[in-house]
């Protein structure tokens, strides 16, 4: 049976591969930009409120942290409790341009000792879990020039 | 000073995994705290509860639900939630109707029942709730956050893996010392060394457990205290419970990202060092004024994070203040003198309350052999998740 590939969050990223990209929010009055996407209001204290507009932000960016998860997290992660718990690495990026930190899964095969603080990675397409109708698809963070 | 209120008792249920409900473990820190104070519960004019989210309904409303189990007496009743910060809201919302003249003698108690495993969000599926979602997306758990902050401080200011098992050493050390602890055996930096990775680089030694406990302040103000004879309590000079800045630097949970910087420039400070500085402005003292501090180790790294921000030492520093003992027992500035949650294990809306019971203890000199020699001013500091501010200044 073929699955939808659905986003696990609406509009909070989209594109195929060099294409892809994270989405946030853009306040026409102020140029704050947010992520996760604020749709409702502008959160900078110093604005009256401006349009929110969808802007992509930057492809790539530097490692500021790094770990892992070595047990399985309770839900609503999505787990198979019948197969042996994988780790997988976590990555905070920080992007030059929106200077901004972004939390993010590791692309799969990527793991704490490949990484460094500094390093340069960018964001790909990945899929975090799937059920019987459908893949959910991520984002995912995966140091620059390593195949996927 | 005018803004003071006296700490008049203070009590704790001992920390462990009891197996019993969050009420049973209220009552008994109330109780010692009211005797302790020497007040008769049917004098307390008002009383605030920290909430918790692990009890039902009872646990929303815990105010209540604490005065209904010491038997209802008709007085003022609050209920506060803040998460990991809902204890210091709580004497917050106490010191404000004692120095509003609306009550005498406040009870404040936090208690909890903690669940086995990792703290996971509230059921159903709430897409707009950060919480909900760092689980969905990252499977983040709070162990993530603390792992990405000591790799991050590893990576910036040297840290190593030896410093971080040293602060449980030194915590679990003086947590042999405290009945009240739920860990009392001393450990070495080849037990944490030899425990397992849960977020590297932390091991399970380096992360606090969850635990079951309860913590209870009776405060009042200074001229109920003087009636009762009490010419020299602990008194509160400080409660701060500040919000962050925008824009956030730094990546907090339950938080996917941090603000965006680009358009409004960031505070010099961070938000935790906001947090100290709002408390010693406050209490019109300063680092150089503490005697002792409870901070909240979460994990290790963090506790050096917080010896930074409470300005016990220079940003990066926080290791080396560590090595140079002046954090441990006998020290300049003894760091969690009570063990810490390293001994304790977090039991949320009791561990701000809990803070200030060991720092009311200590400015007593009745902290037996964890007592701090000549201690005159405690500070506790904690941070709640969703932006909570929770640090307390006490004096004698």
């Amino acid at each position: 049976m073929s699955r939808t590939r659905t986003p696990v969050v609406a509009d909070w990223f989209a594109g195929e591969g060099e294409s892809f990209r994270l989405l946030g929010t853009r306040c026409a009055a102020c140029a704050c930009v947010f992520f996760p996407r604020e749709d409702g209001f502008c959160r900078n204290p110093g604005c009256p409120g401006g349009e929110l507009i969808e802007v992509a932000l930057s492809r790539r960016g530097r490692v500021w942290s790094y770990t892992d998860g070595r047990y399985r997290p309770p839900p609503p992660y999505v787990s198979d409790p019948e197969l042996p718990w994988e780790p997988y690495t976590l990555i905070a990026v920080e992007l030059a341009a929106e200077r901004m930190v972004v939390l993010g899964q590791a692309a799969p095969g990527v793991s704490v000792t490949d990484l460094a603080v500094g390093m340069e990675v960018e964001v790909v397409p990945g899929v975090l879990d799937e059920d019987d109708g459908t893949t959910w698809t991520t984002w995912h963070w995966r140091p620059v020039g390593v195949g996927g | 000073m005018s803004g003071e209120v006296a700490v008049l008792g203070a009590g704790m249920h001992p920390w462990g995994k009891w197996g019993r409900g969050f009420v049973e473990y209220g009552v008994v820190a109330a109780r010692a705290a009211l005797a302790d104070a020497g007040v008769d519960w049917r004098d307390v004019g008002s009383i605030v509860g920290a909430d918790t989210v692990r009890g039902g309904y009872p646990g929303y409303v815990a105010g209540a639900t604490f005065a209904k189990a010491l038997g209802w007496q008709g007085a003022r009743v609050a209920s506060v939630y803040a998460a990991c910060a809902s204890g210091a809201q709580a004497i917050a919302a106490a010191r404000a109707q004692i120095l509003a003249g609306l009550a005498d003698v406040v009870l404040v108690v936090g208690a909890d029942a903690a669940p086995k495993g990792f703290f996971r969000p509230a059921g159903g599926d709430r897409p707009d709730d950060p919480d909900w979602l760092r689980f969905r997306v990252l499977g983040a758990t709070n162990p993530a956050y603390f792992g990405l902050y000591a790799r991050r401080r590893m990576a910036v200011h040297g840290d190593t893996l030896e410093d971080f098992a040293q602060v449980k050493v030194k915590n679990a050390a003086a947590g042999t010392l405290n009945a009240n602890a739920r860990y009392r055996k001393a450990v070495t930096a080849e037990e944490v060394a030899a425990s397992a990775v849960v977020a590297d680089p932390l091991r399970l030694l380096d992360i606090c457990a969850t635990s079951d406990g309860a913590a209870a302040l009776v405060l009042s103000s200074m001229e109920f205290a003087r009636h009762r004879g009490a010419s020299d309590p602990v008194r509160i000079r400080a409660v701060s419970t500040v919000t962050p800045t925008y824009p956030t630097t730094v990546l907090d949970l339950p938080d996917i990202a941090t603000d965006s910087a680009a358009a409004v420039a960031p505070a010099e400070e961070t938000f935790r060092a906001s947090i100290a500085r709002a408390a010693y402005e406050e209490a019109g003292i300063g680092p150089e004024d503490v005697s002792l501090a409870e901070v909240y180790d979460l994990s290790t790294a963090l506790e050096l994070q917080w010896y930074e921000d409470l300005g016990l030492c220079a940003e990066g520093e926080g290791a080396k203040l560590l090595r140079d003992g002046v954090t441990s027992a006998g020290g300049r500035v003894p760091v969690n003198t009570s063990g810490g949650l390293a001994s304790f294990g977090e039991a949320v809306p009791a561990q701000a309350i809990a803070q200030v019971c060991e720092i009311t203890w200590q400015l007593r000199g009745a902290a037996g052999a964890r007592q701090v020699a000549g201690a005159r001013v405690g500070i506790t500091a904690n941070q709640g998740l969703f932006g909570h501010g929770s640090s307390v200044v006490a004096v004698r």
